[in-house]
This record gives structure tokens, sequence and C-alpha cells, in this order.
């Protein structure tokens, strides 16, 4: 396939110029021009006033579909850490439940390390089925042995779906395994829903440093696999007498060529702990300068909350990476987020817009933070901070 | 010793904006720029040559403009450059980049390949894992530092959730760098001057050896269906009055709201 202006239509109104998001349109003798960066998104087709711009068919275009029909089951990779399960694998089990429920199929976990009680968590937050390695291999995190029993595992059983955490332990070994069985993986999806026409998996994902959504498929490999950062899905229902089977593996011989000779946890880092607060004062750009934070930490202690910041902050050197909130740092969902001189570019907005209450400070009242706010303060925020400040003083006495 | 740095040429994203009205992108002026990641990765490859005197190639796939980010690197101190361009790679995914990057690589030789954590367009954090799979080698992602480098390993501490886990590996391996790795360097003035005489040495689809139904759209197992403006649906409150009358009613909401 390929995108292509029919120069003859082609009135050089550069429309189709703003809408690529890949950059991959250029003026030509005043006519629009599809370089190499198409990634065929299409969004310059839907856009164009004089229908200029066509998708073409091309010989060869139909790719040979891999024989996907025997592909069944959801599947959830629970990633452990210290043998302790992640909170994310009960939140993939919460979305994989529903998956596997408008599929008509069954729901797995994979657990490898940790322990048999940990893997009956796992049914309690909805699994089926649990296939279960506790070989000593996987005590710590290696990306050979767990792609390559995962791969294994996923060959044999042939599941439609595979979900694991946008982590640092799943973004880093996923990818080994999509690229060993040839299939589609989809990063950081914020929505699995299944596409009630053909079956396939709708995953939605921020593009593009996060300024637009991109809905991705796999239509024609099997199984489709995507990664979902933790805080995105909600958990599924605790049952504690749910019954489900546990299925034991052997390792066998794995390959692993890297080796963990020391694991060390950080203190600060934990001192954060933006994804377990209640109540999140970030700062953004609007600050000018690090003291800002300062300001916020006060009102933060008043709310018993913590600081978070946007990526703009983090890379001025204002704040520590730690506490990024937004697509390239964390996602958040407390009961309250407080947003101070933040534009809320989408890269932000895809880490916190699923806080209960989201209230915006900013000067700009054009600003796009105000559309996902619940209250919004159209002012600086060197004036509204100190005034809720004392106000919230007062309150207390 | 051969170092491999594989750099992406992305837009810069930071610069950014959603146009809310008509829901395109304002690109005005923003900038192409080397993926930041990746001068960090460039960085390291060239302390390590520092260290051990090792040859450092950059390498990009995209499109014959990606050859100005190839020749930023020469400005740093890179060895040797190849630009791996073909028509046929247009609309590859992360499975088709790595698979094009893996053959191009393979070519070239290798004990040490560098990638940033991942590229600020796509944010996959893919591509590195697999090439790093394509090529049967180990790979040891989020490297904040390199702790120690020899002919046959190499140690590194990798960035985790809760701390870093000080790793070891085997050569060859294939490393994606965080920021906190480094500071890159700037050009030097005889870098500059290389960079501007440099011949950049293309590599197109036969040059790699790639078979082609594994490359560009067609080798891409992902298809974006649709690209959309994130949608806003918030019970927004209004807030009145002058800025302190605002202010307290908001105060007051924190107070029914068990803040306070």
């Amino acid at each position: 396939m390929r995108i292509e202006v029919r120069s003859e239509k082609c009135v050089g109104c550069q429309v189709c110029i703003d809408s690529c998001p890949y950059t991959a349109i250029v003026m030509k003798d005043d006519k629009a021009f599809i370089n190499e960066y198409c990634q065929f998104c299409r969004a310059c087709v839907s856009v164009c006033p004089e229908g200029a711009i066509i998708e073409i068919a091309e010989e060869g275009d139909k790719v040979k579909p891999a024989d996907i029909s025997d592909y069944k089951g959801v599947w959830v990779f629970a990633e452990q850490r210290h043998g302790y399960i992640a909170s994310v694998a009960f939140e993939l089990l919460g979305v994989g439940r529903k998956l596997a429920d408008a599929r008509k199929t069954t729901l797995s976990a994979v657990l490898f390390g940790s322990s048999e009680n940990e893997a009956k968590e796992l049914v309690k937050w909805g699994a089926d089925r649990v296939y279960f390695c506790g070989d000593a291999i996987f005590k710590d995190f290696n990306d050979e042995p767990c792609s390559e029993l995962l791969s294994r595992l996923i060959s044999e059983h042939k599941p439609e779906i595979v979900l694991a955490g946008a982590t640092p332990i799943g973004r880093s070994f996923i990818p080994r395994v999509a690229a060993k069985l040839k299939t589609g993986l989809t990063a950081d999806c914020t929505s699995l829903e299944i596409d009630a026409e053909t079956g396939n998996l709708l995953q939605v994902r921020p593009a593009f440093g996060g300024n637009i959504m991109a809905t991705i498929l796999c239509p024609n490999n099997r199984p489709q696999i995507a990664t979902v950062r933790p805080r995105v899905m909600k958990r599924g229902e605790y049952v504690s007498d749910r019954s489900g089977e546990i299925i034991k593996v052997e390792s066998g011989n794995l390959l692993c060529r890297t080796k963990v000779v020391e694991t060390v946890t950080e203190e600060s880092s934990c001192k954060v702990n933006l994804q377990e607060a209640e109540v999140i004062v970030s700062g953004g750009r609007g600050l000018g300068d690090a003291k800002g934070f300062k300001l916020l930490e006060e009102l933060a202690g008043l709310l018993d909350g913590t600081l978070g910041s946007s990526r703009a902050a983090v890379d001025e050197g204002w704040i520590a990476y730690s506490h990024q909130v937004g697509q390239t740092g964390k996602t958040v969902c407390p009961k309250i987020y407080i947003a101070c001189g933040i534009s809320g570019a989408v890269q932000h907005l895809v880490g916190m817009s699923s806080s209960d209450v989201i209230i915006a400070i900013n000067k700009n009242q054009e600003a796009p933070i105000f559309n996902v706010a619940t209250y919004g303060i159209v002012g600086d925020l060197y004036d509204v901070v100190p005034m809720m400040i004392k106000k919230l003083k007062e309150a207390k006495a | 010793m051969n170092i491999v740095v594989c750099i992406k040429q992305v837009p810069d994203t930071a610069e950014v904006r959603i146009n809310p009205e008509t829901n395109t992108l304002i690109r005005e002026g923003v900038p192409s720029i080397i993926n930041p990641y990746d001068t960090h990765a460039v960085e390291a490859a060239l302390q390590i040559k520092d260290k051990t005197g090792a040859k450092v190639t950059v390498i990009t796939m995209g499109p014959p403009q990606a050859e100005d980010a190839l020749r930023e690197t020469i400005a740093m101190g890179a060895d040797d450059v190849r630009l791996i361009s073909d028509r046929a790679f247009a609309g590859a995914d992360t499975w088709a980049t790595s698979y094009a990057l893996y053959k191009a690589i393979d070519k070239i030789g290798f004990d040490i390949i560098l990638c940033g954590k991942q590229a600020i367009d796509g944010d996959t954090a893919q591509v590195g894992p697999e090439v790093a799979e394509f090529l049967n080698i180990p790979h040891i992602a989020y490297v904040r530092k390199v702790e120690d480098v020899s002919d046959k390993s190499i140690r590194v501490q990798r960035l985790m959730d809760d701390g870093y886990d000080v790793v070891e590996s085997s050569l060859p391996v294939l490393l994606t760098v965080v920021k906190e790795i480094n500071i890159p360097r700037l050009p030097s003035l005889k870098g500059k001057m290389a960079a501007k005489k440099a011949v950049i040495t293309k590599m197109d689809i036969n040059a790699i050896g790639a078979e082609v139904e594994n490359v560009g759209l067609k080798g891409s197992p992902t298809q974006v269906k649709n690209i959309f403006a994130p949608d806003a649906k918030v019970d927004r409150k209004v807030l009145s009055g002058t800025l302190e009358e605002q202010v307290d009613a908001l105060v007051k909401e924190l107070g029914v709201m068990k803040c306070v």
C-alpha cells in the first residue's frame, strides 16, 4: 500500500502538512509530497479538502495471513520482584477478565519465580489458570530466561492475547518475545477492547510524544501482545474462594548470559511514592525555577500529599525524575491532583487524567489542562498557591 | 572492539501541541533532533572508546535527511556512520525496524551495541531488546552506569522501579541507556570539520541483505488503525468571583473532600 498525492488535484493548501504527525509531507513545486517518514496513518487522507490524497493498494500488499484460528485465550504475565507479585498484574487480570469474557474464552496468568501461594492469589484476582514456574533461575530478573520460557509456553498453548506490565521488567523482555514469535507488540496501552466485528484487539496508546492517541491493530499475527502501565487499569474483583488450576511448568535448560550480582533498593524513590499518594501537588514550566517547588511542598504538606512534576520541570532540572508524572514518568490516580503552572501536554495528561478530582492553576486560560480539570483557576500560581496555603492554615487552626 | 550505536532522528515532541479546534498538530518551527536518549548512548560509546580504543560506528534508519543526525555524532567523535535508508523501509513498526537494524548491524560487526532507552516520538522502548533477540545476544535495558568493561564482559547498573540492579553480561551485548548515565559531550571544532567533510555511507535493502517481506509496512505485524485527539470528559465545576473568592470556594471544597 502507499499513500499518494494526486498532484493534478492538489491546490497546495498545506492542510495535510499540519495533519501529519510524522512530518512526512513536504511541499515540492507547490504541491504536497509524501516522503519516507510516512507511517500510513491516513490522517492526511481524511483532512484533504480536495480529495487529492489517496490510498493505493499495491501488488504484494496482501500479507499471507498466518493461521491464527487456533489461537484462543487471554494471558497475563504476572511479574514479581523479590518474590512479591507486582500490583500491575492484578490490574491486568481486571482488564484481562473483560477481554476473555468478550471473547468467550479463558483467562490465564503466567508466574515465573515467587511461590505457589502467590500463584493462588492470581486465581483469586480472576485467573482461571496459572502457569507457574518456581525455579531458582527466576529469583532475579534476567531477560533471556523469561523471554525464552514465555515464548515456549505461548508456542505450546497459543493464546490469542498476552498482556504484561509496562514496567522496567515487562518493557525490557516482552519485546524479545514479540521478536522471537514474529508478532505485534503495542506498548503502554491506555485502553484495550475487542472489536466486535473482527474479534481483533483494539489497542489504544499515546503516540508522538503523547500529543495524540493511536488505535493499533495486529490483524494477521498471534498472539496480540500489549503492555499496560501500572495504575491505568482498574483491578478486578478479589474473590477469596475462587478456584482455579495451578499448572507447574518445568524450566528445562534456559540460556542466561546475564547475571544479577547485586540488587540495591534506593530509599529516595520510596519517599516520593506518587502511585500511593492520595493528594499530589504538581508543578510545571510555569513555576519558573526550582524554588517554586518549595512553595508547592508547603501546600502538599498541608494536604498530606506529595510532590509531582511535569516532564518540562524535570527537563529543566528543577526536580528529580522520580517525581515525574506522565507518559515518560509515572501514571497516577490520586483522589486530588493539583496542577500548578502545567499547561497539560497530552504526555502529562495520560499520566494523571484518571485522578478523581483535578485542580488546575494556570495563567493561560487556553491551557489544555483546563479541559480535564474539575476546578480551574486562571491566575498566577504565585498569587493563588500562597492564598491557598494561608486559607488552609486558617481552616486548620 | 567494535561498538555500534543506533540513533533516531525525531521531531522535538516537547515543542508539539495540538490545536483543539482543528484536532491537528501544531508543528510550526518544530526542529528535528537526535532522540535525546540516543545522544547519551553515543556518549556512553565514546567513553568506552576513550578507555579501550574501541571503534564507534553510529547508524540510523530513516529518510535521506536523517544524514544530519549522523553528522552531529561525527562531530561528537564517532569514527564511522551508516545511513540505512530505502523506500522499502517506510511504514515499519518496531518489529520491522528491529529486523532491518539487525541485518545492518550483522554486516557491520559488533561487540557492544548501544541504544537510547526509547525514542521520544514513539516511546515504545522495544527496538533495542528486539534487535538483541534477532542477533541472539543478551541485552540489558535502562542502564544508568557502566561500572566496568573488558574484552569479554561488562558490568552495569540497571535502573529498576525500586532502585537498581548490578548486572554482568558476557560480550557481545546490547545495552539501552537512560539519561542519568552521562552528560553528552559538545562537538569539538575538529569534530565539526570532520562532520562537514564526511561522506555518509548509505545502506539500502540489498546492502543489508534484508528480505523484502520482513521490512517496511509489509514486515510490520502492527498497523495504525487511526489516530485521534484525546478527548476530555470531565465533570467540570465552576468557581466564580475574584481570585480570592475562587480560592475560598476551592479550599471549602477541599474541606468537603475531607482533605483539611
